[in-house]
């Protein structure tokens, strides 16, 4: 049974969206690079399909919109720090306008790998102010859960190397060139990126989720979690007289 | 109170704005044109025009995709990309930026679309607070004629055809430059345009334009903070004389 309890912006409504309407789930999954976010997405969707959900999955830079704009400017390595947040928050927008509140509309269980936390981390690394990036962001709903894979460095760097093999530029930050190379860019980086996330930790609500176990423990844990959110509720108790 | 990010650069940067048919761009190519005979290096920077984002300007405007949030948004995006790869530059080397429009054309059409004043505020704190933002203001009839006069057909957006203001693309279109010229009139004290009436002739206009150009800048040329050619004069000629 879905909670009756409707969402709601941060701090910004967006024009034309009735809040009542909106019916669905809306499920958050975030976490630095490399840490096994979209595994756990994917695993997550079936398991939700499999129970009767319709599910969207969505995730940072896949809108309409602008996922092409941006994977292009980023082949270029010359997106400046203050673009690449407007570009990504201009893709947040279109997914949330035209996939995220649609499917919230027809009572979906919406899963997004990252959300604006990444986005706000992502700035906040380049040393840009949190606070003018959480009002440009102020128009997102607040989700119902947002869980935060957190893993330490040493860990991302680990699934880093053993998965693509290779050090990525822009999660290495290299367009702020945090160090000589790639490795040690990655690892100031992420550190910062991490700092950030666990400082807004608080301030949003996050289940932090250790994401240094065993995929499959991980999972275990996220299910227990969404579950409860499904639960049937139960009638309050008649006050006794 | 809009707090925009101060210029702590060498350089100084001029804006215009205005509704479309105003006039503002002619000026200002007059106005560059003229700083640059002074010896002054000049740039010029338009509105909506980095490279790096117009391809997603022209998928949104051709699929009719935006929204009023994506919209301003985007703009934003392409103005965070020239300012950061090509005014910040140009203004730490010294040099007078020249920008066609600037944050107050969204401060104006974004709010007409719906979206927060607020909101569109605090996305163009990054902005660079000009040294000089000059507002043409024309009578609606007077930019209308122009616009209307000179082209077949105004262009979806730039009619404000997503407002449902009206069926038709020229009745759509005055009415939403009507509201954008509200919006410019409401902040023009707060943002301290200098106005410029741009019903009068071309020439009057652009002699005012430098007259409060040598006003403002002045000093700054002539202590070669700005940057200029070698052996010329530290100091701006009074040209406007021969107008």
């Amino acid at each position: 049974m879905l909670s009756k309890q409707p969402l709601q912006f941060y701090s910004e409504p967006l024009p034309g969206v009735d809040v009542g309407e909106l019916q669905g789930k809306l499920i958050v999954v975030e976490g630095p690079d490399a840490v096994g976010r979209s595994t756990q997405v994917a695993r997550l969707k079936a398991w939700l399909e499999q129970q009767g959900h319709a599910v969207l999955d969505t995730g940072m830079g896949r809108s309409a919109l602008a996922s092409k704009g941006i994977a292009q400017a980023k082949e270029g390595h010359t997106l400046g720090p203050v673009t690449m947040t407007l570009f990504y928050a201009t893709d947040f927008a279109d997914r949330l306008e035209k996939e995220i509140i649609p499917a919230l509309r027809a009572g979906f269980v919406v899963i997004t790998d990252r959300y604006i936390f990444s986005l706000m981390a992502r700035g906040i690394a380049r040393g840009e102010d949190s606070l003018w990036l959480e009002k440009v962001a102020g128009f997102a709903l607040v989700p119902h859960a947002v869980y935060y894979l957190r893993a330490e460095v040493p860990t991302l760097i680990s699934r880093t190397v053993m998965g693509r093999g290779q050090f990525d530029f822009w999660e290495s930050g290299m367009d702020m060139r945090f160090g000589p190379d790639m490795y040690e860019s990655f690892v100031r980086y992420q550190a910062r990126v991490i700092r950030a996330l666990d400082r807004m930790s608080m301030r949003y609500g996050f289940v932090t989720v250790d994401a240094a176990k065993p995929a499959d423990q991980i999972y275990r844990e996220l299910q227990r979690h969404i579950a409860g959110h499904f639960a049937p509720r139960k009638r309050p108790a008649k006050k006794a007289k | 109170m809009t707090q925009l990010t101060p210029n702590r650069f060498k350089g100084k940067l001029i804006i215009v704005e205005g509704i479309d048919g105003s006039g503002k761009s002619t000026q200002l190519a007059l106005l560059s044109q003229w700083l640059r005979s002074q010896g002054l290096a000049v740039a010029f920077s338009e509105w909506n025009s980095s490279p790096l984002v117009s391809d997603t300007t022209r998928r949104g405007k051709k699929k009719m995709m935006f929204t009023p949030t994506t919209f301003s948004l985007i703009h934003a995006t392409d103005f965070a990309d020239r300012q950061e790869r090509y005014i910040i530059p140009l203004l730490k080397a010294g040099a007078i930026v020249c920008a066609d429009r600037f944050a107050y054309t969204a401060f104006a059409r974004d709010v007409v679309r719906g979206v927060s004043p607020r909101w569109v505020r605090n996305l163009y704190r990054f902005a660079i607070q000009p040294n000089l933002a000059f507002y043409f203001r024309v009578p609606l009839e007077v930019a209308l004629g122009r616009i209307l006069g000179g082209r077949d057909s105004i262009k979806y957006y730039e009619a404000g055809m997503d407002l449902n203001l009206a069926k038709r693309e020229e009745e759509s279109f005055r009415i939403f430059q009507g509201r954008i010229m509200e919006q410019y009139d409401a902040m023009a004290e707060e943002m301290g345009f200098h106005i410029i009436d741009a019903s009068g002739s071309i020439e009057e206009q652009q002699a005012q334009m430098r007259r409060i150009v040598m006003d403002r800048l002045g000093d700054a040329v002539a202590s070669g903070q700005i940057l200029n050619q070698e052996g010329t004069t530290h100091a701006f000629e009074a040209t406007t004389a021969v107008l």
